[in-house]
Order: C-alpha cells, then structure tokens, then sequence
C-alpha cells in the first residue's frame, strides 16, 4: 500500500513529487492549484469551474485548443473543479512528458496574453450547458444544491454549488478571469505529480527547467468559513423536480476531511449502505421493499463535511415510512455499534479500494491525483498508509461514538424530492424550496 | 537553461507495446480458461464471459437476459443473496454484471490473497442459482420500478426510441432491461430455462488476470476443474460467431418525444453501421476519430468549442457480431436543436466527399489512437475486458500487439473510402427528446420530412 515518491519545492513554491512506476509505458502529469468554488464570493459562482475551461483554450506560446497537442502525442487529458481544489491531468508516453510540462507551464505562467472575449464567451456557454445537461435536465439533478444551501449560510464559502448559478456564470467578466489568475494561479499555490515510466532525476531535472522562471506569486490566505450555529431541529424541506418516485435525503454536518471522526464515519457509510448485505439495504430494499435503492456516504471535504443517506420511495410505500425505518436504523447503531463482522467487512472492502485505485498511475483518483491530495490537504504526499491506518485504528466503539455524536436527529435536515405537483407527498410540515 | 517557447517541445520515440501473454487451457468440462500473470498489483479480476446477452433475448420476452444476470447473486448453492454479498465484503469483493447485445460478463475484483474464494463464488453463482419465486418477484419489481425512473433520463428515453427506430422487431431493437410488459409476463422457468440454455460451462470463456501473492493461475485452474460440472455433450455447441441477420430498413426517419420543460434536447442520430468482422474495421475507427470519436473531432469542434451549444458530442461505429449502430449523440440547448441536427447531417455528408479528410487530421487520430495505445492495458480489469473481446470477437492472440501497426498502415485514401462506403446521409435517422413548444415546429424542414410523434 506504500507508495514511494521524492518531493522537492522549487524556489518559487511549487511542489513537485515524482513516483516511479515502470509497469506501464506511460507517464502521468498531475497538478493541483489549491482553490476551488470556495475561493468564489457570492453574486460570482461558478467561476472557479469556468477558470478551469479556459485552461483548455490557450495561452501566450500555445494560442489554441490544448487538447491538439497532447491527443497528437498519444495523450489523454482532463481537468475537474470541486469545492476545495482544481485539477489538471495528462497521461503521456514517456517520450511526450516535455510537452505536457511545457504545455502546464505555459498556462501557469502566461495563461492571460491569450485570453480573448470570445474564448470566454464560448466557454461560458459550453458550462452553462454543461449545467443544463448534468443538473437542470437530470431526475434528482438539483437536490445536491437545496441541500448544501440549506446547511451552510449565505455567506459560507460551502453554501453555493462548485457549477455555480447560471446568473452568476453570465455576470462573470474578463476581469474577473484576470483577477482570478492572478490571485490563486502561480507555483505556491499548485503542486505538480509525474508518476509513472521516468526517473525520479529526469522528472525533478524537468520539472525545474519548464516550472522555476515562473515568479511565486501572492500568497493565498486560507479560507476561514464563517461559524456554522448547530441546527436544532431544521425544519424539513421539499424540492419538486421531474421524478417518477419521491427520494428523500437526510444530511448531518460531519467532520472534515481527515478529521476525528472522518474515518469512522466512512466506515459506517459503509456498513449502513454499503452493497447488497448492508443494514438499510437490508431494511428499506430486501425485507420490506419499501425503496428502490438506498446510498450512504460520509462526504468530508476541507472544511467541513456532511454525512447523508439517500433512498428513493417503492410505488405504493411513503417517505415517512423510509424516514421511520432509517431512523430506527440509525438509533439501533448508534446504542449497540457495528458488529465485529460489519466491521471486518467494512475495512477489507477499504482495503481493496485502496488497492484498487492504485492500480493506475494517472487520472482522476489514481496514484498522482492521491499523491497531490494528500500533499495538500495533510502536507505530506506519501500519506496512505497513514490514511489507511485511520480505518484500521476505528474500532466499534469509535464509530458507534461518532454514530451517537454526529448522527443525532435534531441535527439532521430531511430534504423530499417529489414528483412536479406532488408536495403532498413529502416529509409532513416541508417548506418548499427552489433550486433551478 | 531558459526554456524555448517558440516551439513546443518535439515527441521522444513511442514506446514498444506488446500484450501481455495470455495462457490459454482447455479444462476438460470445456470451459475455456484464459489466464493473464499481471504481478503489478494485489487483486485479482475474474471474467466470466458468456457469449450470450440481450439479443438472445426472445423477441416477445425483452429483458430476459439482463434479468436472469441480475439474479444470480440472489440466492446461490446453500447461501442466500445476503450471504453471498457478506462473503464477497470478507474478501474485499466486488460483483458485477453487465449485460450487452451479444454477451453476458460477470466478474469478481478482489484482494489476491482471497483468489480461492473469489472464484468459488464466481462458479457458485453462476453455476448454482436458486431462482427462488420471492426473490425473482422482489428483483423483477425493481427493475420494473427502474423502467418508470427511466422515463425521465432523456438519454435513455432517445436510445430506446433510437434502437427501436433503427432496427424494429430484431434482437438489436430493445434495451437490455427490457419493458415493462415484458417482465411482468416473465416467470422463474424463463429465467432457469434462458441459463439451462445459454450458461452452460462449455460456452465460458473465464478470464483470471492477477497473480499477487496466493493467487497462481494453475492452482485456479485445479480449483475450477472440481467445482464445475462437465457439460452434457447436448451443451457444447461452440459460440457462434456470427450475430443477428440485417433487419428490414426503418420506417420513420424523425422522431419527436416531448419533454415538459427541457432545457436541452437529447439528440441520437445514425443508421446501421457493421459488424466487428469487418475488414475496414481500422480504417472506420480511424475515420469515426476524425469525424466525432475524440475531443478534437470535427463535430465537437463544430458544437462544442466553435458554438458552444454542447457540453460535449461522440460518434461511434458501435461494431457487434451483427451488424450494430452508427451512431452520433449529444445533448444540445434546446434553441440549439434544429442547427444542431443541421450540423451534425452536414459533417457526415462533407467527411465523404466535400471536405474529405486532410492528411493532417489523419495523422492526428492515428497518433491519438497508436501512441497512448499502452494504457488501455495498465490494470487487471482493463486487460480482462481487452481478453475477453478477443474471446468474444475471435481475435487473433496478436490482435492488440498487432494493433499498432495496423493503424498506422491506413493511408488517407483508405479513410476517405470508408467514410463514403460507411456513412449514408441519406439513410441517417433521428431521435430528439426536448420540449415540443420550443423545439417541433423546427424539426420540419431538415431533410427528414416530418417528424413522428412518440
């Protein structure tokens, strides 16, 4: 599970962390800019993702598509944004690595001579579409958004989706794409991975030669979310959306990535929704087919996480059906905690997963992309043992105590995604909310 | 040194790929066994490949065969589904099913010092399901409530009307998960009747990529010949290797199926493309590269990066043991729709003839293709899947080493044949889910005469 790697910041702040891994003849180029929807203000969403597409059309030396010169060199590429962090990604032949790393270093460096009103303006409807076909036009596509809003504030850099509002995408200017380069693009702000066919000299050798004329930059301060007052008994919401069956989502505020807590939640994640044999799957879909599917997750980000479980309503059955098994799921362990086999199952299924994404150097969740999380969000890239000993380390007792701690009822906020016309049929006394 | 921006830096020598070795054995029982020694990590990945998936399907009795794969882990040997699932979690196991046109795999992913008992669950389900009435009753419910939630994914509403459009009543017409009269009408000894007849031992291909610590290909091997029964003679007829005959050609040509309020509309267009026998076969990948089968295609650089009415666009040649789609596929802002259409008609007709492929850009999609050609093959699972398209395709055991070479030796001539031998404009149909105030009127003048209302 060890993952060997060398790490050398550059003097103007830039990470670089190399992993050996002849298996395949392919190199994978990662980096990570340490900012995300997060570091958008409200009335300005979306731009952190909007930032990242305009990655793709060019820069000073290299004025058009990025993805000509890299699929020529046999390359895969992409890039994601979420809350915390964007990434940027290639998977070349050995033989293709100088140009990836010219091609990063360039857009690191000389991203805004290229920048042109029509680039943005094409790119902003490119996302704007991509918002209508993964969210507007998708069953149960904007229930992720009513939920994040209702448990942050306004002002909380985790209330707004990482897509933005579409207002908000159509405010956006040049100015803004400028300012925001200069504020969180440069060499202290990123860490760049390359693991794969290369030695470790090559790549560092490399990576000081295309990466160190590059000047530091500001420094970024951290973002400090506002206080976040415990709920105390949330009123339940309800979104109406083009569904065929009611879903119900209960969330809870959890501890952040990496946090106390965080593992162990993960692992009851698992053991309450994890596959066929898990306890609510179990309750709500095999004994009484009262759902259709039912999913857990502890999704712990930088600052803060939420932990939630969602199941979708059986014709003929009710939410608050789904809400009364669920609860009395939730309470059961919570009082008497997983059992020494759930708990087995849990960590061995942790274990293969583990295995399973280093299996592949490159894209999103493999070796790189790990290498550079860990190194920005715990400072040290090589963290996997460590990571999985967090598992290893929670035991019954700890997560039937996280259980108790983070799970409680008045915590919680009950969201109802029903049928357009349907409000009836939610959790009783909803408000109704708009996502759009 | 300073770094020379005034170029971009040259390609170094393309790395020498070669498949890894595949060890092939027949078991006496006639199971085909495929095994790959990948020491690169520790899990193992078993595929069982049963070469029979939903065109097997009778043609009154759509779903079958995805229904009876979604059974097999409900109830097996002495075990119940739940059983079955907790030993799975104890050996870090994943099971999945996947069921297409013209096979059925299964596969087990697990830690490799559990090898044994991955494959023992893997035999034991497939070779020992129990098809219990309450269970068959409780999965078929689901899949029937899965069907109504189906109705509002635009994509699959457009791909069942697409299918059904381009193929009508033939074993390529329907979704594998079938319809909802269908699967009310199917009973258990459909489904023990449907894996009598198509899951025999003698019609596998099981495929074993691994080999950490515990898990040695040839004790696998051992371990399957005592747990799996010797086919009946009656049961070794070999796969065929030929598919579904050509259906008859389409009636409609325009389909419109209304969407309350869709802001985008979900656009399938294509006709009958080839079977995977093909001789032209590189040369079609190499053509449907430059046409719409990478980022930058002709058709995304039109809707995407040009327009930006798309999030993003593909085309396929969708190549099966018949003959299956051509296939192009996006998701359009709905004032987009009728221009995208126009577009997307325009480009298939140009590629042939007006604006046939420029050396440039067929050097672009055989590079794209050949030189990052290695990482389809990095994992365990990523291997099984390219064995089993040998297995499932009759592909020579050089095929993927062979495939580089293969490309390359497609000149633009021959991609310039292919485009006009392959693509039909004047066969193409069209399927468009959006809203019918915003979108139909538009539909009327594009070449397809009037659209079909669904």
């Amino acid at each position: 599970m060890d993952v060997s790697y060398e790490k050398r910041t550059l003097d103007n702040g830039l990470d670089v962390i190399v992993h050996e891994d002849h298996g395949c003849p392919i190199v994978a180029v990662n980096i990570w800019y340490h900012v995300g929807s997060k570091n958008e203000r409200p009335g300005r969403t979306g731009f952190a993702h909007l930032f990242e597409h305009l990655m793709f059309q060019g820069s000073e030396h290299h004025d058009a598509v990025y993805f000509h010169p890299l699929q020529e060199a046999g390359g895969a590429l992409n890039g994601s944004t979420n809350a915390d962090r964007t990434n940027y990604w290639e998977v070349v032949p050995p033989g293709a690595v100088e140009r990836a790393l010219w091609m990063e270093s360039d857009r690191m460096g000389y991203l805004l001579p290229a920048l042109t009103a029509e680039k943005f303006r094409t790119q902003r409807d490119v996302v704007l579409n991509e918002r209508r076909e993964n969210y507007e036009n998708r069953p149960y596509g904007l229930a992720s958004m009513a939920l994040v809003a209702a448990h942050y504030p306004a002002t909380h850099p985790y209330h707004w989706p990482t897509i933005g509002a579409p207002a908000d995408l159509r405010a956006a200017s040049l100015d803004d794409v400028r300012e925001f380069f200069t504020t969180y693009y440069h060499p202290a702000n990123a860490s760049l991975v390359l693991a794969g066919d290369i030695v470790v000299s090559d790549a560092l050798r490399l990576a000081e030669h295309y990466f160190d004329e590059i000047p530091a930059g500001p420094s970024v301060a951290p973002v400090v979310p506002p206080p976040v007052q415990a709920m105390d008994g949330h009123p339940p919401l309800v979104l109406e959306d083009r569904v065929e069956f009611p879903r119900l989502y209960l969330s809870w505020p959890s501890p952040a990535l990496h946090a106390p807590g965080d593992a162990e939640l993960d692992l009851l994640a698992d053991i309450l929704g994890g596959g066929a044999s898990s306890r609510l799957h179990r309750a709500l879909v095999h004994d009484r087919s009262i759902a259709t599917d039912v999913s857990v997750g502890q999704g712990s980000r930088e600052l803060a996480g939420l932990f939630t479980i969602v199941a979708t309503v059986a014709p003929g059955h009710t939410l608050t059906e789904l809400d009364t098994v669920i609860s009395v799921e939730v309470d059961r362990i919570a009082v008497d905690g997983p059992t020494d086999g759930e708990l087995e199952r849990a960590r061995t299924r942790v274990e293969s997963d583990f295995v399973q994404r280093q299996q592949t150097v490159g894209g999103f969740g493999g070796k790189s992309d790990q290498l550079n999380a860990y190194n920005v969000f715990v400072g040290t890239p090589g963290y996997f043992v460590s990571d999985f000993d967090r598992y290893l380390r929670a035991d019954c007792n700890a997560i039937k105590a996280a259980a108790t701690a983070y799970l409680m009822p008045k915590r919680r906020i009950a969201l109802s995604v029903v049928p357009v016309g349907s409000a009836t049929v939610a959790l009783a006394g909803s408000t109704c909310v708009n996502a759009s | 040194m300073v770094t020379d921006r005034t170029k971009l830096p040259v390609l170094g020598v393309d790395p020498k790929f070669r498949f890894p070795g595949v060890e092939r054995r027949m078991l006496t029982n006639g199971v085909r066994l495929w095994s790959v020694d990948h020491r690169h990590t520790s899990l193992i990945t078993l595929l069982l490949l049963i070469p029979s998936g939903s065109a097997a399907d009778p043609l009154a009795r759509p779903g079958l065969a995805a229904l009876t794969a979604d059974l097999l882990d409900e109830g097996s040997g002495d075990r119940s589904g739940i059983e079955f699932h907790e030993a799975l979690g104890r050996i870090g196991g994943h099971f999945r099913t996947e069921v297409t046109s013209d096979a059925t795999l299964l596969s087990v992913t697990a830690l490799a010092r559990h090898a044994n008992e991955a494959i023992a669950l893997l035999v034991e389900v497939v070779t020992r399901p129990l098809f219990a009435t309450s269970e068959f009753t409780r999965v078929r419910d689901l899949r029937l409530h899965r069907l109504t939630q189906l109705r509002q994914v635009p994509a699959v509403v457009a791909e069942r009307a697409y299918l059904e459009t381009l193929y009508g009543a033939h074993p390529y017409g329907h979704l594998a998960i079938g319809t909802d009269t269908s699967l009310r009408a199917l009973t258990t000894e459909d489904v023990a009747a449907f894996h009598a007849e198509h899951y025999a031992p003698s019609r596998w291909t099981l495929i074993a990529v691994g080999g950490g610590e515990g898990a040695e290909m040839r004790g696998l091997a051992d371990q399957l010949l005592d747990s799996v029964p010797v086919s009946p003679s009656a049961d070794a007829a070999p796969p065929s290797p030929h598919g579904p005959p050509d259906p008859p050609p389409p009636r409609d040509r325009l389909v419109f199926i209304p969407r309350v309020g869709a802001v985008q509309s979900e656009i399938w267009i294509g006709h009958l493309g080839t079977t995977r026998r093909t001789v032209d076969y590189h040369a079609l990948l190499l053509m449907n590269m430059v046409l719409g089968g990478q980022f930058v295609s002709r058709l995304n650089l039109n809707l995407r990066e040009d327009k930006g009415y798309t999030y993003g666009t593909r085309t396929v040649f969708d190549c099966r043991l018949g003959r299956g789609p051509f296939t192009f596929q996006a998701s359009v802002q709905t004032s987009a729709t009728a221009d995208a259409i126009r577009q997307v008609v325009r480009e298939i007709s140009d590629i042939r003839d007006k604006r046939p492929v420029t050396p440039a850009e067929v050097a672009m999609g055989c590079a794209a293709l050949t030189r990052g050609f290695p990482r389809n093959f990095e994992t365990a699972g990523q291997i099984a899947v390219a064995v089993a398209k040998l297995a499932l395709f009759d592909l020579p055991p050089n095929y993927f080493s062979e495939f580089v070479r293969r490309v390359a030796a497609v000149d633009v001539a021959e991609v310039t044949r292919v485009a006009s031998v392959y693509l039909k404009p004047e066969k193409l149909v069209a399927v468009v889910v959006g809203s019918r105030a915003e979108v139909l009127a538009s539909l009327s003048n594009l070449g397809f005469g009037e659209p079909v209302q669904h």
